[in-house]
C-alpha cells in the first residue's frame, strides 16, 4: 500500500468515530487551527488558488523528494479540508503526489455536504498541489 | 382547473400553510429537514400556477410566434402578446409597444448600454452608485471603454444609503444617463428613486432602474415614476428563468438602433440594406423564450391575486422578527441598516467567515447565500470579504426564521 494510500486510510477511520455530522465538521475546524501558518509573503495572488469563494493559498516546498506545502484560508472549514490534504501529501514523495488519486475525501462523508463552490476550490487545490508536485519530481530526477 | 385550486383562498387574506403548498420546491428536504429557503434574492421558488402555464403552453400551444398561419401559431402569439400586455400592465406602461423581452435584467441593461448608449462620446457621463449589482457596472464599463464615456459613482453611506446630498454634484450637463438600483440586493435598501428621477429629469438626464429586486416585493408604477428604462427578471418574481423585462419610453425605444440582427426585427432584408421593425420587435431578435414569457405572465397574475398589501406585511412581518432575533445573537453585525428596506437580511456572525456559517446553516437544510452578492465595490466599501444573506419571500414563517436563529448560534459555537 502506498503511504498516500495509508494515510487516507487512516483518515477514514479518524472520521468513522464520529457518527454526527456536527461533530465531523468541528473535527475539520479543529485540524485547521492545527495548520502551520504560511509565510506572509505568500499570501499573494501569485499563491492563492482561483476558483475558491474563500481565499486559499498554497505555499510549495520540499525536503529532498518529498514535497512540503503549507496552506491556509480565511475560512475555517476550507482550512480543515487543507489540514486534511496535507495531513495526506507531506513527506510524501513528489513522483507519488504528482500522480496520486486524492479522492479519498470523498469518503471523510464531508465533500458531499459542503457547497459545490467550495468543493471546486478543493478540487482547483488538489489539482495546484499535484502540479507542483509534478515539477518537483521532475527537478529532483533531471538533478539526480 | 388546477391554476385554481392552487391559489389561496382568498376572501382578503390569504392562507400561508395553502401559499406554501403552492409551491411545489418548498417540501424539498435537504439533509434530512425540510428545507427554509432564504435564498429568494437569488432566485425565488415558482408556485404551481406558473408551472402548470408552461406545461400547458408546451402541451396544447407549442408553435412559433409571429409567423405562421395555422391556428397553433396563432395561439402561441396571443399567448405571448397577451403576455407583453400582462407585464405592460404589471409595470402600469400605457403602451405594451413599450415592453421588450430579454433573457433578464441583466441583458435589458446591456441592451440599453449596447443600443441607447452608442450615440455617447468622450467626456460624456453616466452615474451609477455604490450598490450596483456588477450588471448595472460592467455593461457600463464596457460602454466607457468602446466611447470615452466615463461612470461617476454615487456614494454609500454606512448604513446603507445612497449619499443623495452627492447625486445633485454629480450630476451635469455631460450626464447622460443615471442607472441605479431601484431596490439593493445585498443590503435591501430601497433607494429614493422619485427624488432622483426628478433631479435627473430637471437637467433633460433620462434614468434607467434596475428593479431585478423591486419587483418581487411591491407594486412599480414606470408612469407615475416616469422612469425612462426599467428593468425585471421574472425568475426573482417567482417566474421562469431566462426571461425578463426591458421597459423604455416609446420615444426612446424608437429613436434607439436594434442591437442584435435576425429573424423578427426586420421589415425587409435585401443586400443592399434593411429595415427594421417596429419597436417592440425591433429588439427581439430570433425566436424568443415564448414559454418564459407565458409563464412570468402567470407568475404576474400570481402576485397580483395574492395581493400587494398582503405580501407587503408578511415580508416586513419578517424582516421586523428577523432583525430583532437575529440581533440578539452575540456578535452578530447587520450590513445595511437603511430605514427603508426590502425583505433582505445581510449579516456577519462574529469574525467567523460568511461561507463557513452558510455550510453549516446548509447542513441543517437552510439555505442562505453567502459571499459578495456579485456587488464587490460595495464590500470593498465595507471592508469585508463578503455577508451572510438571509432573504425573504412572503412564503416564509417565523418557525423557519426561529430555526435560523437556532442554526446561527449552533454556527457561532462551532466556529468559536
Ligand atoms: C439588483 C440586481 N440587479 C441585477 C441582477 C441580475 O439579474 P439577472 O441575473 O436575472 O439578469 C440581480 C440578480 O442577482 C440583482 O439582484
Amino acid at each position: 500500500m502506498s503511504v498516500l494510500t495509508e494515510r487516507a486510510q487512516n483518515l477514514i477511520e479518524e472520521f468513522e468515530l464520529f457518527d454526527d455530522w456536527m461533530d465531523r465538521y468541528q473535527h475539520v475546524i479543529d485540524l485547521g487551527k492545527e495548520l502551520a501558518p504560511i509565510d506572509e509573503s505568500f499570501r499573494s495572488s501569485d499563491y492563492r488558488i482561483h476558483g475558491c469563494q474563500s481565499q486559499v493559498w498554497l505555499q510549495p516546498g520540499q525536503e529532498g523528494a518529498n514535497v512540503q506545502f503549507r496552506a491556509d484560508s480565511d475560512a475555517q472549514i476550507t482550512k480543515g479540508l487543507i489540514a486534511i490534504l496535507l495531513r495526506v501529501v507531506n513527506d510524501a514523495p513528489a513522483h507519488e503526489v504528482a500522480g496520486a488519486d486524492l479522492a479519498f475525501l470523498d469518503q471523510l462523508e464531508l465533500k458531499e455536504h459542503l457547497s459545490p463552490t467550495r468543493k471546486n476550490g478543493l478540487d482547483a487545490m488538489i489539482k495546484q498541489i499535484r502540479l507542483y508536485a509534478g515539477a518537483m519530481a521532475a527537478r529532483s530526477s533531471q538533478s539526480s | 382547473m388546477n391554476s385554481i385550486a392552487a391559489m389561496p383562498n382568498t376572501a382578503n387574506t390569504p392562507d400561508l400553510d395553502a401559499v406554501r403548498a403552492a409551491f411545489p420546491a418548498l417540501q424539498t428536504e435537504v439533509h434530512g429537514h425540510q428545507v427554509a429557503y432564504f435564498d429568494n434574492a437569488a432566485t425565488a421558488q415558482k408556485p404551481q400556477v406558473v408551472l402548470d402555464r408552461i406545461d400547458q403552453y408546451y402541451r396544447q400551444e407549442n408553435a412559433n410566434v409571429h409567423r405562421g398561419v395555422h391556428t397553433m401559431s396563432q395561439l402561441a402569439t396571443d399567448a405571448y402578446e397577451g403576455a407583453r400586455e400582462r407585464m405592460a400592465s404589471f409595470l402600469g406602461a400605457s403602451d405594451s409597444r413599450e415592453i421588450i423581452f430579454t433573457r433578464g435584467t441583466t441583458e435589458a441593461i446591456n441592451l440599453v448600454a449596447s443600443s441607447f448608449g452608442r450615440s455617447f462620446g468622450p467626456g460624456d457621463e453616466i452615474i451609477v452608485s455604490a450598490m450596483e449589482h456588477h450588471s448595472n457596472i460592467v455593461p457600463w464599463q464596457l460602454l466607457c471603454e468602446r466611447t470615452g464615456a466615463r461612470l461617476q459613482v454615487v456614494p454609500v453611506t454606512e448604513d446603507g444609503e445612497l449619499d443623495i446630498e452627492e447625486f445633485p454634484i454629480l450630476l451635469n450637463a455631460r450626464t447622460r444617463l443615471v442607472a441605479l438600483v431601484h431596490v439593493s440586493n445585498s443590503l435591501g435598501t430601497i433607494n429614493p428613486v422619485r427624488r432622483i428621477i426628478t433631479d435627473a429629469h430637471g437637467l433633460g438626464v433620462p434614468v434607467l432602474l434596475d428593479g431585478a429586486q423591486a419587483t418581487p416585493h411591491a407594486p412599480v408604477n414606470v408612469q407615475e415614476l416616469d422612469v425612462d428604462f426599467y428593468c425585471l427578471s421574472s425568475h426573482k418574481m417567482f417566474g421562469p428563468t431566462g426571461v425578463g423585462v426591458l421597459y423604455g419610453k416609446a420615444e426612446h425605444l424608437e429613436a434607439m438602433p436594434p442591437w442584435q440582427g435576425g429573424g423578427d426585427m426586420i421589415e425587409e432584408v435585401s443586400f443592399t440594406g434593411t429595415t427594421f421593425n417596429e419597436i417592440p420587435h425591433k429588439f427581439e431578435a430570433g425566436t424568443p423564450n415564448i414559454a418564459g414569457v407565458i409563464g412570468m405572465a402567470a407568475a404576474a397574475d400570481y402576485l397580483e391575486t395574492l395581493g400587494w398589501s398582503w405580501i407587503k406585511q408578511q415580508e416586513q412581518d419578517l424582516l421586523g422578527y428577523a432583525t430583532t432575533q437575529l440581533s440578539g445573537i452575540e456578535g452578530l453585525r447587520i450590513i445595511g441598516t437603511a430605514p427603508k428596506k426590502a425583505a433582505v437580511l445581510s449579516f456577519l456572525v462574529g469574525a467567523t467567515h460568511p461561507y463557513d456559517v452558510g455550510s453549516v446553516l446548509d447542513r441543517l437544510g437552510i439555505a442562505v447565500r453567502t459571499g459578495h452578492h456579485c456587488t464587490q465595490p460595495l464590500m470593498k466599501q465595507y471592508g469585508i470579504p463578503g455577508t451572510v444573506r438571509a432573504s425573504f419571500a412572503f412564503y416564509n414563517t417565523r418557525p423557519e426564521i426561529d430555526r435560523l436563529a437556532e442554526g446561527l448560534r449552533r454556527a457561532a459555537q462551532m466556529l468559536a
